[in-house]
């Protein structure tokens, strides 16, 4: 079996350094236009909201039993996206699966930005925004404490551990990278660098710490990111309401993040690729094994779903059966189907190669799976509430231009600090891709190394088949 | 409290709600609504309109469902192939039910909703950063917030004349809801504390108790064993405490309920059903 490469295992180190930096300079017109979209994008936000502050909760459209809608879909949906970025760089590096190399570093940008504008959201659907600090345990005179019973509160301690988290994360290993860029910098690019990489000189005692570091936080961080999405379940998983008093939210949360965020990359990884000409880095291998990746999440989620539903079904919990029937047949309908056809049909495009090498279809497809996440956790929000246990107050409501105004301005300012960072620090991991190809040269792959092995195996045994019993 | 001794008496740290919870209860203010007296005629929600400062949001808004009703009259209509549907609506009073396992307790994130040793469920407007969460977890969804500063629409002048000055007009961002006129409880705590005796039963009315003019509400301390209250509870053999499958009642004089008794919050309200008869 003749395995395509990864990537170009003679491409010269300089090449890398210059290809790589050449995506920080001169950004082309189509940069400024999407930077001047992301602004009207992020102003459209900050207009609806400084009339929502001023005016009240109500202009967003929410009521009686709505008192959550789509801020806290939204915030859920941006926490989702944040766990890939750890998926890739933290557990892909634990398993020493190399490929993450080209991709981890933007995915990784990826989790920071998203979980910056996650945490907007918490603060824009207080109703008392100016008392937000009161949530965070900090010591007063009158010795008053957040309630520590409260999964919004256990919410604020771990998004805010996450997000420093992996902002250092995200820094201490760009440093060696950051020492590059440093090295054939001018202006004020060189200051910077300077300052931010720390003095790395790339001797071996600062390789040694860096690697011990890298992989601590490697260690520290995956925890975390299962952590922060439980939690972020347990908003819904603690309460009594029908549809969110589920014991598998947790799990059902987590794959939902990772598939959100799996899908994500993707995005990206066509947008980088197509923009920042990274054929070279960003290959069509590596574009297989992330759309695989999505492809093996995307089943466990729907198979989630599906327990979801059977756990409900068969409960015979007359509250949450009315809801299950709701959302399938009442007015979120629409929602809710197109929820399951984005994220249980519509991945079923990544099972063929020839659409996974396809950077178009699979930069609709990513579209689409993320549309059905942000579906799902709608669907997880919005109709418990519209039906609850009291039948008076049922009531279904979709939002208003407020509330729909802040959550278009989120994907704005996410772009735009993507953008940001795209231009100011390299998007493609340098030291990490010149390891992956120093070790490509010289060591044969787990792979051959295996079928090796195997033809050994089968020349002794003089053709006979290993049997499977006594193994 | 040392660890050791935590980690062999754990059991005794943890009490449920059927024990008080952490609660040293000196009242358990109670209700008993009896539905067959209802007539739906709203004057206990006019009633706690006057008595505790509720905005008066205006048509639209109350469309939109953000009105600021803490005392509801919900009406309900028999399905028409059903034995009753030529007896009209039935309504049901609903109000905050004050559980003992209140789930609206242990979600908000600031501690704003807390229980008293009066046995209710307090909401302390100042400490509330309008989470909302109190009022998603609520299974009667009697927690009203307010969406928007009322006190300039709602009560223009001269009307700020008739904000009764005991309780607080609330701003927009911050929870509310029923409190069982904690200002009257408060009252007549001071003033049998000042005559060196303790409350007796019917000091404390509330405001939609002292309006209804067919005396359905009936309001007093569940724990006083000669309250009115109490009396009833007993005589319909409602009970305190977690749910347990009861026997069906066969004793048609049985009326007492108390809704959504199976979600385990311990709501401090009995409902007698309506008395139904063939015409």
């Amino acid at each position: 079996m003749i395995q395509e490469k990864d990537i170009n295992e003679q491409i010269e180190w300089a090449k890398i350094n210059a290809d790589v930096m050449r995506s920080l300079e001169n950004p082309r017109m189509a940069y400024w236009v999407a930077v001047i979209i992301c602004l009207l994008m992020i102003s459209c936000a900050v207009v609806a909201e400084i009339y929502q502050y001023n005016v009240g909760m109500g202009v967003a459209g929410l009521n009686n039993p709505h008192m959550w809608d789509l801020y806290i879909a939204t915030f859920v949906f941006w926490i989702g996206m944040s766990h890939s970025g750890t998926l890739l760089s933290a557990i892909l590096h634990i398993i020493h699966a190399d490929w993450r190399k080209p991709i981890y570093r933007f995915a990784e940008a990826m989790t920071t930005f998203s979980l910056m504008t996650a945490g907007l959201f918490p603060i824009i659907h207080l109703g008392r925004v100016w008392n937000l600090y009161w949530v965070l345990p900090y010591v007063s005179d009158r010795g008053i404490w957040p309630n520590f019973r409260s999964p919004l509160s256990w919410d604020a301690f771990a998004i805010s551990t996450y997000l420093s988290a992996s902002m250092v994360f995200l820094y201490i290993g760009m440093i060696p990278d950051l020492a590059i860029c440093r090295d054939s910098a001018r202006g004020w690019r060189k200051k910077l660098y300077t300052v931010l990489s720390l003095g790395w000189r790339g001797d071996d005692r600062q390789w040694r710490n860096f690697r011990k570091t890298y992989l601590l936080l490697a260690c520290f961080l995956i925890p975390l990111a299962v952590s922060v999405h439980s939690i972020v379940s347990a908003d819904f998983a603690m309460s009594i309401m029908p549809g969110w008093h589920v014991t598998a939210f947790p799990p059902y949360f987590v794959a939902g993040a990772l598939y959100s965020g799996c899908a994500a990359i993707i995005t990206l990884f066509v947008l980088l690729r197509y923009f920042f000409r990274f054929e070279e880095y960003m290959t069509l291998p590596i574009m297989e094994k992330t759309a695989k990746l999505t492809f093996a999440i995307a089943m466990v989620w729907t198979y989630l779903t599906l327990i979801e539903f059977a756990s409900t079904w068969y409960g015979h919990n007359m509250y949450d059966k009315e809801v299950l029937i709701a959302k399938a047949t009442g007015p979120y309908a629409w929602v809710f189907w197109t929820m399951l056809f984005c994220g249980s049909v519509v991945p079923f495009a990544l099972a063929f190669k020839r659409l996974r090498r396809h950077m178009p279809t699979m930069f609709v497809v990513s579209l689409l799976l993320n549309l059905g996440m942000y579906f799902e956790r709608w669907m997880i929000v919005a109709p418990t509430l519209s039906l609850a246990h009291e039948p008076h107050q049922w009531n279904v409501m979709w939002g208003s231009i407020v509330q729909w105004a802040i959550v278009f301005g989120s994907f704005g300012w996410f772009g735009l600090l993507f953008l940001i960072f795209v231009k100011v620090f390299p998007s493609v991991s340098m030291y990490e891709v010149k390891e992956m190809i120093f070790h490509r040269r010289h060591h044969k792959d787990l792979v051959e190394i295996m079928e090796e092995h195997e033809a050994a195996m089968h020349h002794r045994k003089g053709g006979d088949k290993p049997g499977l019993e006594g193994a | 409290m040392s660890l050791k001794n935590i980690l062999e008496n754990w059991s005794a740290y943890r009490k449920g709600a059927e024990e008080g919870g952490h609660h040293q209860y000196e009242h358990q203010w109670g209700m008993a609504i009896d539905l067959d007296l209802c007539i739906g005629c709203n004057a206990c929600s006019t009633a706690c309109y006057a008595e505790n400062n509720l905005a008066v949001v205006g048509p639209e808004k109350f469309a939109k469902n953000q009105g600021m009703y803490w005392m509801r009259i919900e009406r309900y209509w028999d399905q028409m192939d059903e034995e009753f549907s030529e007896q009209g609506a039935s309504f049901l009073p609903m109000l905050c039910q004050n559980c003992h396992a209140a789930t609206c307790e242990p979600v908000c994130p600031v501690a704003a909703t807390y229980h008293t040793p009066d046995g209710l469920n307090a909401q302390v407007y100042n400490r509330c950063i309008g989470s909302r969460y109190c009022s998603n977890n609520c299974p009667y969804r009697v927690r009203y917030f307010n969406f928007y500063s009322y006190y300039e629409s709602s009560w223009p002048a001269p009307l700020h004349m008739q904000l009764n000055p005991d309780i607080t007009v609330r701003d927009k961002g911050v929870m509310e809801k029923c409190t069982f006129c904690v200002q009257r409880i408060r009252e007549a705590k001071d003033k049998a504390k000042m005559e060196n005796r303790s409350v007796r039963d019917g000091d404390v009315v509330t405001a939609c108790a002292q309006a209804c003019p067919t005396q359905a509400i009936v309001f007093g301390d569940t724990m006083d064993p000669e309250s009115r209250v109490a009396k009833l509870w007993r005589k319909h053999q409602v009970h305190r405490g977690p749910y347990t499958q009861r026997k069906p009642k066969t004793d048609p004089e049985l009326r007492g309920y108390r809704i959504f008794e199976e979600l385990n919050v311990d709501p401090s309200i009995m409902y007698l059903e309506r008395v139904r008869e063939e015409v």
